[in-house]
């Protein structure tokens, strides 16, 4: 073997050369030593989205999640202020809590019953004796994250030094309030979730929540069960008005019902789809013609998926999260979303879209699993042969605010996220 | 043992549910949705809820919640060969036991049993716990499902998405 082979063995190939404009590499999917990386560089380093506010609405309230690997709880305490604490015990390690949810007023280890208050701090142990002298109770709060916020959205970051909220989420913050409008002017609050898990790593989710060109293939089977409304504002592909914009920090935003983009602009030249005539019928008994346009119009969700990089899209009327288990494995939830003290038809009505959809026995996620699983054991094929993100180079322009705009069908959501990606990690 | 069939020893409507139930059992497996369809009333409802207690379908977020008309479009979904997840679905071996009588009133019984359910795909095999609940109206037209709720032991976790039905 020539020396010149043994160099291009013992050496793994750069970022650049992983990740370039309009490719990527293959082991972006399957190598074990990038995921161990990315959970580093990425979801331990940067803001990533926890939950919502509306699921720890009162004092006590707490979630349970993970951050990669790292076991967190959500939870608010008796001041009002959301904490996000590892969930980890400072005496020998064990977990406190292990229910999804909950209210609680501390977090006592089941193993030697350290107590700790609902934001963090160690409040009491059993035998206290043999800790004389040697521990400071203040010294050993749980862990506590960075936290902050965003229309209702809670971030967290292991990193102390992690730019300002507001800054990452940059562009991405106008469409966020954009989203929230679905309320119809009621602060919008979970519904319950669907989780399931597939055979993929998490960057092919990524990449599929500002994926238009799927959209009439793998769910040709969901757009033939909806009514001929529904299926005509879903038809995008060859609509000129449908277009991605790259956000800047791996955001970016697929528009796929334009007219949707601000619900709370109504020409009053949309007919309100004849699938939701009860609900329109209900709410009409005892509200304004107006309000009751907003809240059916609103009733699909915003026009568009809105991508926060790396774990959360709000999409259309639901959060759509990711987890990533292992380099192959990766946890979905969708998130549920409705009108907090808003008409309990028209959330019901909500529930019922969502059930459509989503969730392993939807009629949608089931076939974008089935793609992304194909996708993973595909590209085992060989390192040689690229990922392509190249669609739409072709007609992509700048804007006026500087995003890079395209069609809803092309992949220049992809190309952000993995410019970002890149980014992240390249520093050390 | 005896000669006795020990299903005979049982009382009958008990006997006649186990039965509907088993061939129930054997269409899903089979995937023969359209047979599945014909077990149905008109006015019954399929439910896979994701809260383990709740009884308040309507108000809750489910895996599914059918009435006739979304029932027709899943299995309209799992038969016509469009979605990918169903032309590769899963194959599944099921069997139903620790039966329990609730009700018996009139030509309705509801019981609640056990269901063990195994799913394969690509050399995967995938678990699935369940209890049932059964409502099956035994009228002249022969028994029909008034409402089937399943309720999975591990609903509130994550699942896999496999193409079949419970
Ligand atoms: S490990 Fe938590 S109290 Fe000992
Ligand atoms: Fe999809």
């Amino acid at each position: 073997m020539s020396s010149h082979e043994l160099g291009l063995i013992a050496k793994s190939p750069s970022l650049d050369q992983l990740v370039q404009d309009d490719r990527v590499d293959v082991s972006l999917y399957h190598d074990p030593q990038l995921y161990e990386q990315e959970l580093e560089k990425i979801f331990y380093r940067t803001w990533v989205w926890v939950g919502h506010e509306s699921e720890v609405r009162n004092p006590g309230d707490f979630r349970t999640t993970t951050i990669g690997r790292r076991p967190v709880i959500v939870v608010r305490d008796k001041k009002g202020a959301i904490n996000v604490l590892e969930n980890r015990c400072r005496h020998r390690g064990a977990t406190v809590c292990e229910k999804h949810k909950g209210n609680a007023t501390g977090f006592t280890c089941p193993y030697h019953s350290w107590s700790y208050a609902l934001d963090g701090k160690l409040r009491a142990l059993p035998y206290p004796d043999g800790y004389e002298d040697i521990l400071d109770k203040s010294e050993l709060p749980l862990n506590s994250l960075r936290v902050d916020s965003y229309a209702g959205m809670i971030f967290a970051s292991f990193n102390d030094e992690v730019e300002p909220l507001t800054d990452f989420l940059g562009g991405a913050k106008h469409w966020m309030d954009l989203f929230m409008k679905q309320g119809a002017g009621y602060p919008i609050k979970t519904q319950g979730e669907h989780k399931f898990t597939f055979n993929g790593n998490w960057k092919i989710q990524l990449e599929n929540t500002t994926d238009g060109y799927h959209f009439p293939i793998v769910h040709k089977s969901f757009m033939s069960s909806v009514d001929e409304e529904t299926s005509e504002m879903l038809s995008f592909m060859t609509d000129p008005q449908a277009v991605t914009h790259a956000l800047g920090n791996g955001h970016s935003v697929m528009v796929m019902v334009p007219e949707h983009v601000d619900l709370e602009f109504d020409d009053g030249s949309e007919q309100l789809q004849e699938r939701f005539a009860h609900v329109t019928e209900e709410l009409s008994k005892t509200m304004e013609p107006a309000q009751v346009r907003r809240i059916v119009r609103s009733l699909h969700g915003a026009g568009f998926n809105l991508n926060l990089f790396p774990n959360v899209a709000m999409s259309m009327s639901f959060f759509r999260v990711l987890n990533p288990l292992s380099v192959k494995q990766t946890e979905i939830r969708h998130v549920a979303l409705g009108m907090d003290g808003g008409p309990e038809i028209a959330n019901r009505e909500r529930l019922r879209i969502h059930e459509h959809f989503q969730g392993p026995f939807g009629f949608g996620s089931p076939d974008d699993a089935e793609a992304w699983e194909r996708v993973q054991r595909g590209a085992e094929a060989g390192p040689q042969v690229p990922i392509l993100v190249n669609r739409g180079l072709n007609r992509e322009v700048l804007a006026d605010n500087g995003d890079k705009v395209s069609h809803a069908t092309d992949e220049t959501g992809m190309r952000e996220a993995y410019a970002m990606w890149k980014r992240m990690m390249s520093n050390d | 043992m005896t000669e006795h069939n020990t299903l005979a020893a049982l009382n009958a409507p008990l006997a006649k549910a186990i039965e509907f139930i088993w061939h129930e059992a054997a269409l899903l497996d089979n995937k023969d949705y359209a047979a599945w369809a014909q077990l149905w009333s008109e006015d019954g409802v399929y439910v896979i809820p994701i809260d383990p207690d709740t009884r308040d379908f309507a108000s809750s977020l489910n895996y599914v919640y059918d009435d006739a008309r979304m029932r027709a479009l899943r299995i309209e979904r799992l038969s016509a060969g469009h979605s990918p997840s169903a032309v590769d679905a899963a194959r599944t071996l099921r069997t139903v036991s620790r039966f329990n009588l609730l009700e018996s009133s009139g030509d309705v019984v509801e019981v609640t049993s056990a269901q063990l359910l195994f799913a394969y795909k690509r050399g995967v095999h995938t678990p699935m716990a369940a209890e049932l609940t059964h409502r099956i109206r035994f009228g002249q037209g022969g028994p029909r499902l008034e409402q089937k709720v399943v309720r999975l032991i591990n609903s509130t976790d994550s699942l896999s998405a496999l193409g079949f039905l419970l």
